[in-house]
């Protein structure tokens, strides 16, 4: 120990034995100490990554041109409107040099072609992380102090979602996000409202259950509401793990509350009873009932439309009477339907019953046994149909659409972490949060109302991808940045024609001023297209214009009163104000002109590649077939459309020749001469 | 002097103990077989998208000298570029020899090599690679494009959905997949032929021009596409990410 001491003492009286000694020493330290700042810039991880990336460049071809582009020092990109603060590109220096396509170090990487710049909206919009830092770990992981890590790439389209609420195409899963989150209804239960003040609007329609025991019996509900899947695999209605008791007192209450329909009680003919399944089979496919509704097959696959519920057990849920009245007019249960009426007859209605009756799982409700329901059973059902919030998608006699029964997730995409209870075993991440509270929402306590979705990985990464995308920003943005969707049409046509329509369900395939699905074609400006004898014949016996799509227009047993009604509402009101469809003439062409038109289609424009005019010789599959176009559509429709298809209907796949005037008039000469075999016609 | 080691000693303990390396992620699985070979039963050369799991899991299968399955027990590692990730990063071959794994690839548009590992009873390595793709924004929508005008003459295979018209067609058009013949035309070519029909190359006329339906942009995704998913590759399309 002394000897410790005594060499202490020694170093001291070395040091600062003397006052000038002690002067030499003091300065070093303070030179010393200063020299600390410049040191950590000096040997800082910035400068390390700029000096790796100039000698990475020195051997490249065009080092020189990529000397000038490169800055050294510390860069930022800085928005104040959009508060961004952005040093990536302090490190990430090739971001923007197109020759470094081969680099695959990071942070050297040249970034993908995307419609952005990085001066117009910086990093941090899209990738988040926290800008302002300029060290890796600062940057890319969440801190003490900044808790944003950087968004893993699979959700990187989230940040598309932010300003953009139109469907891109560069962003698949994002548009898939968003379409699940309407249609399995995830906001009857979780309010989200956007920049825009508007709510998102659930896009399932979930049956009322107000006359329920019309329809089903109280097995069904008991085993649907066990296993919604094992019913139907397509089935959107989630699976709330009720106990045994508690399915059975919830079936109970709803069989109980339910109030009986006229019609739907009257007993099924006799035919129905020793069904014709062959018959029964055409039909449905005449119809093109799977347009809208799926069955499963025997390989398991799910083969049809996903407007109406799955049909492959139909006969293990809809008594045969209810079915009987629904086919002959669905609008009588349910006002809102989808589904057209379709005007069947007696004995088609008697077939279609026997052959969805017939569609049955022998397994399914084999082990449901249900005594008769006590008073107590039904109240406890009432008190779990609260409870659970059945009333958030189904209305039900006696029970009050909650409001905001579940928490609102407006601006899930920003949630503080601070506020979240991971599980064990999680990554503190939001992704991981929301996504694992998709999966498996009752992992997150047992108490738990939110029930359980049957979701694909891939779907539950779209729907995470999609939550993410309600961030702080995303309401607080300038709203000239944002592109919201389009308000919602409710365009509603008049008089007996729009009853008519309504009946049919006419908006379920087709679109007309914005309102309606893109099944089948638009049809704003149907009455300047088409000829009033064509339309007639077809709505009264729809024919086939397009051989190869599966989808078709069915048959409606329309009336001839019905059928003038809508004839002459649809060529007067749905005509486009670009031009008159009586302008040109319907025949008449000179035959030059129409010889010059033929050559024109079969050599310069090849139509025939697409279009079918004579079906010995033309193959073609892809648009609609033309053999009787010109009985079919106007002349001045015609010429319109070979002169720019999209602007008489956007997003058609016709392509756009540019052609000239002389061209459009030949084609249109030739292709009113198609009038199509006469005699075939009457014989149909 | 003596003094002076004890404390060296417990400095030097204290900076073993600062310095020594995290445990590595040690294989937990423990192989009871071996194989003497790889081969991929599915799950390779599928188009994904940048970051995301492919729509289908990778599977591999061990075989022993006589080509018959190593069903229980061979151990499959999978490697990749750093930012591709496997669940599970390895596996133990099931009762039918194969090991499954779901991909994620990495944040770049591209294709992706991945490497399937087993060992011989010899210890010596047996490697399987597999190459997928990733399609970026850029892709994506290219992708699209493909999907609402090219492939319904270009694909010769039909689906449920839409009925190919490849057999239609007098002059038979080229798949998009098809690198033999698209890797030798230019992108200016391809802008040509895609912009103003077959005859601006004196092909067909089947093909029609797209230049006033589709802008310059969606032209230029279009064939960010065609390159990406080029068989055999495109060798200017960027580069293949195997190992960083």
């Amino acid at each position: 120990m002394r000897s410790s001491k005594n060499a202490l003492s020694s170093l001291w009286q070395t040091l600062f034995g003397s006052p000038v000694r002690a002067f030499g020493v003091v300065s070093l330290l303070l030179l010393i100490s200063l020299a600390i700042a410049p040191a950590k810039n000096h040997f800082s991880e910035w400068r390390h990554y700029q000096k790796q990336y100039l000698s990475l460049i020195r051997t490249r071809g065009d080092a020189i041109t990529l000397q000038r582009h490169f800055h050294d020092g510390i860069q930022q990109i800085w928005l104040p409107q959009l508060g961004v603060v952005d040093r990536c590109t302090t490190c990430h220096v090739g971001l923007k040099e197109a020759s470094l396509a081969d680099v695959s170090t990071q942070p050297f990487r040249l970034h993908p072609v995307i419609p952005h710049t990085s001066d117009q909206f910086g990093c941090v919009m899209c990738h988040r992380g926290q800008g302002a830092a300029t060290t890796v770990e600062e940057a890319h992981s969440s801190t003490l102090a900044w808790e944003q890590p950087i968004l893993p790439a699979r959700y990187t389209q989230s940040s598309c979602g932010q300003c953009h609420r139109v469907d891109l195409m560069g962003t698949p899963q994002l548009n898939t996000g968003r379409n699940l989150l309407s249609r399995y209804g995830c906001v009857h239960c979780h309010t989200i409202k956007l920049a825009d003040g508007t709510a998102i609007k659930p896009t399932d329609d979930p049956p009322s259950l107000e006359h329920i025991a019309d329809k089903t019996t109280r097995e069904w509900i008991y085993a649907w509401l066990k296993d919604p899947q094992a019913y139907a695999v397509t089935a959107t209605m989630p699976n709330f793990k009720l106990s045994d008791p508690d399915a059975r007192d919830i079936s109970a209450f709803l069989i109980s509350k339910s109030t009986p329909i006229a019609g739907d009680t009257e007993p099924v003919s006799k035919e129905q009873k020793t069904p014709d399944p062959a018959a029964g089979a055409s039909l449905y496919g005449e119809s093109f009932c799977a347009s809208c509704h799926a069955v499963q097959n025997a390989a398991g696959n799910v083969v049809g439309g996903d407007v109406g519920p799955e049909l492959t057990r139909i006969g293990n849920k809809a008594k045969p009477e209810w079915l009987q009245a629904w086919l002959r007019n669905p609008r009588v249960y349910d006002p809102g339907t989808a589904m057209p009426h379709y005007r069947f007859t007696d004995q088609q209605v008697s077939l279609l019953t026997g052959f969805l009756g017939n569609k049955t799982d022998s397994d399914l409700l084999a082990n449901v046994h249900l005594d008769a329901a006590t008073p107590e059973q039904i109240a406890h059902g009432k008190v779990l149909a609260a409870e659970y919030g059945c009333a958030s998608c189904h209305e039900i006699s006696g029970i009050k659409k909650p409001d905001n029964f579940a928490p609102e997730l407006t601006r899930i995409g920003s949630k503080a972490l601070t506020q979240i209870v991971f599980l064990p075993d999680m990554q503190h991440t939001l992704p991981d949060y929301i996504s694992a509270k998709i999966r498996q929402p009752r992992s997150f306590g047992s108490a738990l109302k939110m029930p359980q979705y049957t979701f694909a990985p891939a779907q539950v990464d779209a729907l995470t991808t999609e939550l993410l995308s309600l961030t702080d920003r995303a309401h607080d943005l300038p709203l000239s940045l944002t592109v919201p969707t389009q308000p919602p049409s409710h365009y509603q046509p008049a008089g007996k024609a729009g009853q008519l329509m309504a009946d049919l369900a006419c908006f379920s395939c087709h679109a007309i001023n914005g309102r309606g699905s893109d099944m089948a074609p638009d049809l704003t400006w149907e009455g300047s297209s088409v000829q009033r004898p064509w339309l007639q014949a077809f709505l009264k016996n729809p024919g086939t214009l397009r051989p190869a799509l599966i989808r078709r227009m069915p048959r409606f047993n329309l009336s001839d009163t019905d059928v003038a009604e809508l004839t002459d509402y649809i060529m007067t009101v749905y005509q486009t104000p670009a031009f008159d469809r009586d302008s040109m003439p319907s025949s008449g062409y000179p035959p030059a002109q129409v010889e010059q038109g033929k050559q024109l289609f079969y050599s310069k424009y090849a139509c025939q590649s697409c279009h079918i005019i004579d079906t010995k010789v033309d193959k073609g599959y892809i648009g609609p077939s033309l053999t009787q176009v010109g009985s079919r559509l106007n002349a001045a429709w015609m010429y319109h459309w070979l002169k720019a298809p999209q602007t008489l209907r956007p997003g058609t796949i016709e392509p756009n020749r540019n052609m000239n005037d002389e061209d459009a008039r030949a084609l249109t000469a030739f292709l009113t001469t198609l009038k199509g075999s006469t005699k075939r016609e009457a014989k149909k | 002097m003596k003094k002076y080691l004890h404390t060296l000693f417990i400095i030097s303990l204290i900076f073993v103990a600062a310095c020594s390396r995290k445990p590595g992620p040690a294989s937990a699985l423990k192989p009871t077989a071996f194989g003497a070979a790889l081969v991929e039963s599915s799950g390779g050369k599928q188009i994904g998208a940048t970051g995301m799991v492919l729509p289908y899991p990778l599977v591999v299968q061990v075989n022993d000298e006589q080509g018959a399955a190593v069903p229980g027990g061979a151990l499959v590692e999978f490697s990749g570029p750093a930012d591709v990730s496997f669940n599970p990063p390895s596996g133990l071959t099931d009762s039918s020899g194969q090991v499954t794994t779901n991909v994620a690839l990495g944040g770049m548009a591209g294709r992706y090599q991945l490497t399937a590992h087993t060992s011989t009873k010899a210890r010596k390595p047996v490697e399987l690679k597999v190459e997928e793709i990733a399609l970026g924004y850029q892709q994506q929508v290219g992708s699209r494009l493909d999907d609402k005008y090219c492939s319904r003459c270009h694909n010769p295979e039909s689906t449920a959905e839409r009925v190919s018209n490849f057999d239609n067609l007098e002059v038979k058009p080229h798949p998009l997949t098809e690198g033999e013949t698209l890797n030798k035309m230019s992108d200016a070519d391809l802008t040509a032929i895609i912009s103003h029909g077959g005859p601006a190359l004196n092909k067909s006329p089947l093909m029609p021009p797209y230049g006033y339906t589709l802008n310059k942009t969606e032209i230029e995704a279009l064939i960010a596409y065609i390159r990406l998913i080029s068989d055999p590759p495109y060798h200017a399309s960027g580069m293949v990410y195997a190992h960083n």
